[in-house]
């Protein structure tokens, strides 16, 4: 395995005829997209439709019912896919090893694959704290972090991966609107700089219309809509538009 | 209980394949067995010392009564040795240290972090099961070839010091030693060796598997303690078994 500073960008995301149950509670129920290599492909929807099982089976961590998930059109589960292609997920409540160190939760990755040697790795981890605005936190426990810290962490711990592919469950969702808009302008630079494909998952609309070039709607378990930012916007169907438009209600009269 | 039996098989074999990964993660086998032997020293001096001292006071009285005085040392010796050094310490390790394995593994899958690790590419069981399984399964062997030692001082020291059996320290062991032979205690490190390994698999079987949130970790805790013991008796049963054959 590489240390890949300089892989050739991102790559294709397809998910086809995705359906998983729980039980007997069907939480995807038939979805199918696709992400372009080093887009940035934005899921949307309210809680509960089933996003963030949706990123599991992307990384691989859960299995679908049905339906199939290609990187760069190879099944998730043959096993060089894994090795071939470096994935990170963010996920929504970090996930740091409460063992670790903030440090140690950085360079993880490397530390554990032997990819550098230790003084390189400090190094690499001080920049990426930097990066997501917590410098100097590198020999605090994770449980000494407030949430917000907790996910700019795991956002430093997956930029430190140079992924193929980075997932975001919520980034921005504990972050106040400073940071998130840090957030934002970092999955953009991610980007540009080496091309990587980000599928995000938010509800903030500024972060989403910020960042996307497309941008799936997704309902129970089923995608509503799929397109850019603008086409979204203009989509009709009254869901779509009350959940892009919802805002204080002075007579409280918003309903779900 | 016992329908984990295959997946608990399994994790066993998959550890045994990641075993020429030890030395890769030795500063945690370190840690593991430091944290091992900083939790449970104490107890297993205390416990085997009165474990030695009451096997002494049950029997020795009875047996200088009808004449049998040399026989206590060697009474002692070969029950602490074969038997109660190895199923008592083994039960203790499985109270205080299995249960802390399963806890915080059973915790850091409920809190998702053996998922993140999964993401990252690092296999749980060479990170998290492989150093606990080595640890545990070279510290076991060890506390009980000590508590061995700390069992027979007990029984000695009873037995000088209670007046029904009044048996001269010097005495006890030289009759210990007429009685005890080197294989005797091998055999019970070699039991104890065998429980660790089972401490070890179920308490990390335990934790991979725990699901729901906090009283999920609590549940798999006490199915851990007690999967442990159970098995770690009726093992001793086969175990004594199998050795009495190969003794013979
Ligand atoms: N491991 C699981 N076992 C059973 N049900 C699950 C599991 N994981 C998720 N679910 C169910 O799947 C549904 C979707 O969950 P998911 O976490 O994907 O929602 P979400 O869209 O990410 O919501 P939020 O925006 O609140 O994070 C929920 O009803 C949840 O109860
Ligand atoms: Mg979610």
């Amino acid at each position: 395995m590489s240390a890949g500073a300089n892989h050739q960008g991102g790559v294709a995301v397809e998910v086809r005829g995705l359906r998983k149950s729980f039980g007997r509670h069907e939480v995807l129920k038939g979805i199918d997209f696709l992400v372009e290599p080093g887009e940035v492909f934005v899921i949307m929807g309210p809680s509960g439709s089933g996003k963030s099982v949706l990123l599991k089976h992307i990384v691989g961590l859960e299995r679908p019912d049905e339906g199939e998930i290609l990187i760069s059109g190879e099944p998730i589960h043959a096993p060089e896919v894994m090795a071939r292609y470096r994935m990170a997920l963010v996920f929504q409540s970090g996930a740091l090893l409460n063992s670790l160190t903030v440090g140690e939760n950085v360079g993880l990755y490397l530390s554990e694959h032997r990819l550098k040697p230790p003084a390189e790795i400090s190094r690499i981890v001080s920049e990426k704290l930097e990066v997501v605005g917590l410098k100097g936190t590198e020999r605090k426990m994770p449980n000494e972090l407030s949430g917000g810290m907790k996910k700019r962490v795991a956002i430093a711990r997956a930029l430190v991966i140079e992924p193929h592919l980075i997932l975001y469950d919520e980034p921005t969702s504990e972050l106040d609107p400073l940071s998130a808009v840090v957030i934002g302008e970092e999955i953009l630079k991610l980007k540009e700089r080496i091309h990587v494909t980000s599928l995000v998952v938010s509800h903030d609309r500024d972060l989403a219309f910020g960042v996307a070039d497309r941008i799936a709607v997704i309902d129970d378990g089923r995608i509503l809509a799929v397109g850019t930012p603008d086409e979204v916007r203009q989509r009709p169907e009254p869901i779509i538009r009350k959940f892009l438009t919802a805002d204080f209600n002075p007579n409280h009269k918003t309903r779900l | 209980m016992f329908q984990n039996i295959g997946e608990m098989v399994l994790l066993a074999w998959r550890t045994l394949l990641a075993l020429p990964l030890t030395w890769r993660q030795r500063q945690k086998v370190f840690d593991q067995f430091f944290e091992i032997g900083n939790a449970s020293l104490l107890m297993v001096c205390v416990l085997s010392f009165f474990i030695g001292g009451v096997l002494a006071l049950q029997t020795g009285p009875v047996l200088v009564e009808s004449g049998l005085a040399s026989t206590v040392g060697g009474l002692v010796g070969i029950s602490m040795a074969k038997e109660l050094a190895p199923v008592m310490m083994a039960i203790l390790i499985a109270g205080r240290v299995g249960s802390a394995m399963t806890a915080e593994i059973g915790s850091m899958q409920v809190y998702q972090e053996i998922d993140a690790l999964r993401t990252m590419n690092i296999n749980p069981i060479h990170y998290l099961v492989l150093p606990r399984m080595v640890a545990i399964a070279l510290a076991l062997p060890m506390l009980v070839l000590f508590a061995i030692l700390v069992g027979w001082l007990g029984g000695a020291l009873v037995s000088f010091a209670n007046e029904r059996i009044y048996i001269p320290i010097a005495v006890f062991f030289a009759n210990l030693r007429s009685v005890v032979e080197l294989d005797d205690v091998a055999n019970g490190v070699f039991k104890s060796f065998c429980f660790a390994l089972i401490v070890g698999v179920v308490s990390c079987h335990q934790g991979l598997v725990t699901i729901g949130g906090p009283r999920g970790i609590g549940r798999s805790v006490t199915k851990a303690v007690v999967n442990s013991i159970v098995l770690i008796v009726i093992f001793d049963y086969i175990l004594t078994n199998v050795l009495m054959v190969f003794n013979s």
